[in-house]
């Protein structure tokens, strides 16, 4: 495989954005552009992550978005999904075609409805959206059927808000910061039984970019590159009632990017995962089929400390999706996460122990129809 | 002070008109004549539930028509006490996976018939394994909703 490493990256803090939609994209792109010292003409190829109708009321937004990201004039195409636009542009590294891709990723949460009802477009317009499918009512029952298959109770759900929130509060790109208790999750409003308000993912703005580079590039961009180790993607039937929502396609996607990596035993070789958490019972739920833990060992995990900031194994210490949700783009802000802690630059959210090896995860979907994991290592 | 910058607020509205396809229009006709349509694959013997026309696992043609039990266990719920814009009814209300006698899959409707104001007596009334029948709409027009809810039995 062609070696192939993030060179430089540039992410927006959560807050709400004075910028438009295009002058927002141009910011951030720009600036990995000048970090690595590069013209918009020297860059192979442009990926562009937006869901243009549903959350930026434009239709084909990449119309409008292409002069931000710089990719007029420049080969580019676009995905729905920031980690799936992250994988097609190593796909195109992969190809020999290009040495460089920049990936931006762009939302603005303050602009556009709310998510349950962004999301509950998702469903067919027949039988799940008039009986109120979306991304929230579809995670309520996942969260129901996770406790009582696997005895995992609200208190463990509610420690991954905790632990989350808590780790946010040292990033300065991070939308919710904020120090709460269990009891504090566990009064917070029902959204949707047994979710409670604390337990879902806020609404966040987002442009997130990435320049990946083929490895002679990269060295020349960067003097810490972090190298792609492997990718994998897998995909649940569309219908939630044809699902085993305990057990899905992520252990499928993870396998691939394993064996692409090379990684035997994920709970030891992985330093730290970023993981896509929408609402916080996931976290639980998708460690397990990550295999950082059993199955079912997802409620134990939690308890036992090793996945808080400064435990044996990491998980989330940007703050995660429940401290910032720029939807599409909260793939390619798992990866920066990631990236940052194997370059040692994430300041006061920085992990204890050396980090070679990172996950970054992405989900989208209900309840985890789609998973993206990319391996990455320093 | 000159202003920093201004919003504008816009709503915007699309009719569209979906086709259902034959394998649809006969499950939602069914409904009318309250009869819950499944189909079943000849290959993997598994009954879908509504009825589609090709089988999600084996990928072939489905043409078996089954009319389906109205009874059911529920896998799974929730209790939708949270507003939001666009949504299908005023909370709260509830929502199950129910899994229907003989298929091989969960059907998702509404879950009624009994108090939803207070969370702690529904969570005492409803729960997984709580078995549950189809209560029709008297109103029918060939839609999801003609099925009224499923109401717990016992
Ligand atoms: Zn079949």
């Amino acid at each position: 495989m062609r070696k192939m490493a993030i060179a430089q990256f540039a992410q927006s803090a959560g807050v709400e954005s004075k910028e438009n939609l295009m002058d927002f994209t141009y910011r951030i792109s720009k600036e990995v552009l000048d970090k690595a010292g590069l013209k918009r003409s020297e860059v192979g190829c442009v990926v562009i992550a937006s869901s243009d109708i549903f959350h930026s009321g434009l239709s084909c937004a990449n119309a409008i978005d292409w002069d931000g990201a710089g990719a007029f004039m420049v080969e580019g195409t676009r995905a729905e999904d920031s980690m799936f636009a992250f994988i097609y542009a190593c796909m195109r590294i992969m190809s020999g075609h290009f040495d460089t891709v920049l990936v931006t990723s762009i939302v603005k949460g303050s602009e556009n409805p709310e998510n349950d009802t962004l999301t509950g477009f998702f469903a067919d317009p027949f039988y799940m959206r008039p009986l109120g499918i979306n991304e929230t009512t579809a995670a309520a029952m996942q969260m129901r059927e996770y406790m009582q298959r696997c005895n995992i109770t609200e208190e463990q759900c509610a420690k991954v808000v905790v632990k989350n929130l808590g780790n946010a509060l040292f990033n300065p790109y991070a939308h919710v910061r904020k120090r709460v208790t269990v009891d504090d999750v566990l009064n917070s409003d029902v959204v949707s039984d047994p979710l409670k308000a604390l337990e879902c993912a806020p609404k966040s703005e987002g442009v997130a970019s990435i320049l990946l580079a083929a490895e002679d590039k990269a060295k020349k961009l960067t003097d810490k590159p972090v190298w792609v180790k492997g990718f994998g993607t897998s995909m649940d039937h569309f219908n939630l009632g044809d699902r085993d929502l305990l057990n899905g396609q992520l252990k499928i996607a993870a396998g691939r990017a394993y064996k692409m990596a090379g990684i035997r035993n994920p709970k030891k070789e992985i330093d730290v995962a970023e993981i896509c958490e929408p609402y916080a019972f996931q976290e639980l739920l998708w460690c397990e089929k990550l295999g950082l833990c059993g199955d079912g060992e997802g409620g134990k995990l939690i308890d036992s400390g090793v996945t808080q900031m400064h435990g044996a194994s990491p998980v989330n210490p940007s703050g995660g999706v429940l401290a910032m949700n720029p939807y599409v783009s909260r793939g390619l802000y798992r990866l920066i996460e990631s990236a940052m802690q194997i370059s040692g630059s994430a300041g006061g959210h920085q992990v204890d122990k050396k980090v070679k090896t990172a996950l970054a995860h992405g989900t989208h979907g209900f309840a985890g129809q789609c998973h993206s994991l990319v391996i990455l290592e320093g | 002070m000159t202003k920093e910058y201004e919003t504008i607020i816009n709503t915007i509205t699309l009719p569209y008109r979906w086709a259902l396809g034959p394998a649809w229009t006969r499950f939602f006709d069914g409904l009318k004549e309250e009869k819950i349509y499944g189909t079943r694959c000849r290959k993997c013997k598994k009954i879908f539930v509504p009825a589609r026309s090709f089988c999600p696992d084996c990928f072939e043609d489905l043409d078996e028509w089954s009319d389906v039990s109205q009874e059911g266990t529920l896998r799974s719920w929730t209790l939708v006490k949270k507003s939001h814009y666009g949504q299908v009814r005023r909370p709260p209300y509830a929502l199950g996976l129910i899994h229907l006698d003989g298929t091989d899959c969960d059907f998702i409707h509404f879950i009624g018939g009994i108090d939803l104001s207070d969370l702690k007596k529904v969570r005492e009334k409803i729960k997984a394994g709580t078995r549950v029948k189809a209560v029709w709409n008297k109103e029918k027009n060939a839609n999801i909703h003609d099925i009224s809810y499923f109401k717990p039995l016992k």
